[in-house]
């Protein structure tokens, strides 16, 4: 935030405008919203206020999580209903984007590109000029942890550098609206900690953070409050101390994407809280059942770092989420 | 003297100054000139550029091969003749083909090219107008086009004379005629630029599949000659054609209509692209992007 305000400070010595602070009390309003494309429902009647923290959007995949975020960074237009972003429409990108970064999940860049060209092409487009530019760029990229990387290409990069560098270009302005649309696909255990980290730090500091996830634990570790969305309707919202106790024991599948499933399982059976482990059909990952899932992945960054292990990725399987989504929304604690 | 905020002020946003500390038609400036230097590396560099400086060498290459092995025809050794020969490479491949699919390619890309590469969403997530957008990747086109095709048709028309007819060439152009008609070659396309730019801008982005409206646009054009005189003039080339410094028989199936004066022709053209450009800022406020069946 300090960049920020320090560029306004700037601002106005050089005359250039005069500042109006942001109340603090300002919401994110969605009022009846609907969107359906042609006859497929994305979302339905959503009410919802969001408040400064951080809120995760979770549910299973075709829940409306990201429709709901599209909504709000303007890229779709609801059928019906009305979107207040702090008080600004999402049809006046002009104002919004000042205030807001939305890092989705389109992984594309710009052919050829380096990390640093990547986010200081959009902060130049932004109006900023190139030394402002340069300097909020490294900023970005240093909070992302990248800035060793900064120089190299993106088309070699891994598919977590590559959401890094996204997250980066999201939060280069220094918005006080962070979109973020499942920003820890990819990401290694270390990665996602210290990712988080940085979301938590966001939050303190008064910024909207929503978050899309599907990853129950980590909306567990990171949110302040929770909305859980199910076939484009809005079925539970609230503080989020409830959804570790809405699980309760039933386990979790988790699938690891690594080069020796073999010596992981070898080293998780050790531990009473996995459940089950079966190396994948390709022999290229291991499918963990664990009914203490945060355990499980502190326990894997440990034994990555032991038995140095390749992780090209680690992640729920989306049946067996399904199942817990069914059990939260029909349970009745997963009610309003 | 303050003033309490009212109940509907409050309401109201107080996002309206930009980060930047710019505003207004100054911060507008500084955002199009940022995109028209984005787009402008993309069209020189970019991956899609490659066809474009083949379709501007095609000219030179061909004029080059006349001047090499100039046929045996009189066409070939008088200057007056010559100069209809290269008003027929003009209308005929430079103007009506490739600078009509030069501009297809680079304009319809600027928005359709970057929705196919997912990347249209990096521009609409940032503070920018997106008329502001438009504008900026519009006139990057223009640049870009401009600066091949202008110089393709300068050099086409420099080699065919300087190669046939060397001693005639420098008399023509340093005291007679030539430079002028060198001139009004370049300026026509230079509006053919600026008017099928703004046809092909609105092509890419309404069309999912621009190539079958950029055909038929291509036909329309090419049959401008059998159009009636009132349909004639709903189309670039009409205008253009009137522009030519050395006016070329269109054949015995024309319909014959006069050609419009430059006075009206020029301002036409550029009314005619703002108009467009309007329409496409106009869409492009409303438009959704989900990559969806791309």
């Amino acid at each position: 935030m300090t960049t920020n305000l320090a560029a306004k400070a700037e601002a106005v010595s050089n005359g250039h405008a005069v500042l109006e602070p942001l109340p603090a009390d300002r919401k994110i309003v969605f009022e009846g919203v609907s969107k359906f494309y042609g006859e497929v429902l994305g979302v339905n009647r959503v009410n919802l206020e969001v408040s400064p923290g951080i809120t995760s959007l979770v549910g299973p995949n075709g829940s409306g999580k990201t429709t709901l975020m599209n909504l709000m960074a303007g890229l779709l237009r609801p059928t019906t209903g009305r979107i207040s972003v702090l008080g600004v429409s999402p049809n006046e990108p002009e104002l919004l984007f000042d205030h807001v970064g939305y890092c989705s999940q389109f992984d594309s860049f710009p052919r050829g590109a380096t990390a640093r060209e990547f986010v200081e092409f959009y902060l130049r487009v932004h109006g900023y000029s190139r030394q402002r530019t340069a300097d909020m760029a490294h900023a970005a990229l240093e909070r992302v942890s990248m800035t060793e990387a900064a120089d190299r290409k993106i088309a070699g990069f891994s598919k977590g550098m590559r959401q890094r560098v996204r997250l980066a270009q999201s939060i280069a302005h220094d918005p006080s609206v962070l979109i973020l649309d499942e920003p820890l696909n990819g990401l290694d255990p270390m990665a996602r900690a210290e990712i988080i980290g940085l979301f938590r730090r966001l939050a303190d500091a008064g910024m909207h953070l929503i978050i899309s996830s599907h990853i129950l634990h980590e909306v567990d570790m990171m949110s302040d409050s929770v909305v859980l969305l199910h076939n484009g309707y809005i079925v539970a919202e609230g503080e989020v101390h409830g959804v570790r106790d809405e699980i309760g024991e039933h386990p979790i599948q988790i699938l690891v994407r690594c080069d020796r499933p073999q010596a992981l399982a070898a080293r998780l059976f050790e531990h009473d809280h996995i459940v089950e482990a079966r190396v994948h059909d390709d022999r290229g990952g291991l499918f963990v059942k664990t009914r203490r899932p945060d355990e499980f992945y502190l326990l894997l960054n440990t034994v990555i770092v032991e038995q140095n292990l390749a992780v090209e990725s680690v992640g729920p399987v989306d049946d067996d989420l399904n199942a817990v989504y069914q059990y939260l929304i029909t349970s009745e604690g997963g009610q309003h | 003297m303050s003033t309490s905020p009212t109940e509907n002020e409050m309401q109201q946003p107080s996002l309206s100054v930009h980060g930047t500390g710019y505003h207004g038609w100054a911060l507008w400036m500084r955002q199009t000139l940022a995109i028209l230097q984005l787009e402008l590396v993309k069209n020189f560099w970019g991956r899609r550029a490659l066809l474009l400086y083949l379709i501007a060498a095609l000219p030179v290459a061909l004029v080059s091969m006349l001047s090499l092995l100039p046929p045996d025809a009189d066409e070939m050794r008088e200057l007056g003749r010559l100069s209809q020969v290269f008003a027929a490479i003009y209308g005929g491949l430079i103007l009506r083909t490739l600078i009509f699919f030069g501009c297809a390619w680079v304009f319809m890309n600027l928005f359709r090219g970057e929705v196919v590469d997912r990347s249209l969403h990096y521009y609409f997530l940032s503070p920018v107008r997106r008329e502001v957008l438009v504008v900026g990747k519009y006139l990057s086109g223009l640049i870009a086009t401009i600066i091949l095709f202008g110089s393709a048709t300068a050099a086409s028309m420099l080699i065919l004379f300087y190669g046939l007819l060397p001693a005639e060439a420098s008399a023509y152009f340093l005291s007679g005629i030539g430079a002028r008609h060198l001139l009004t070659y370049v300026g026509v396309t230079i509006l053919a630029c600026i008017g099928y730019g703004a046809v092909f801008l609105i092509v890419g982005l309404f069309f999912r599949n621009p190539i079958v409206p950029a055909l038929l646009l291509y036909g329309w054009e090419w049959l401008n000659f059998l159009l009636p005189p009132g349909l004639k003039k709903i189309s670039v080339i009409h205008y253009l054609h009137s522009l030519v410094p050395v006016p070329l028989s269109e054949g015995p199936f024309a319909v014959l209509a006069e050609p419009t004066p430059a006075y009206l022709a020029v301002p036409s053209l550029f009314i005619f692209t703002g108009v467009i450009i309007f329409l496409a800022g106009l869409h492009i406020r409303r438009m959704e992007i989900s990559y969806a069946g791309e």
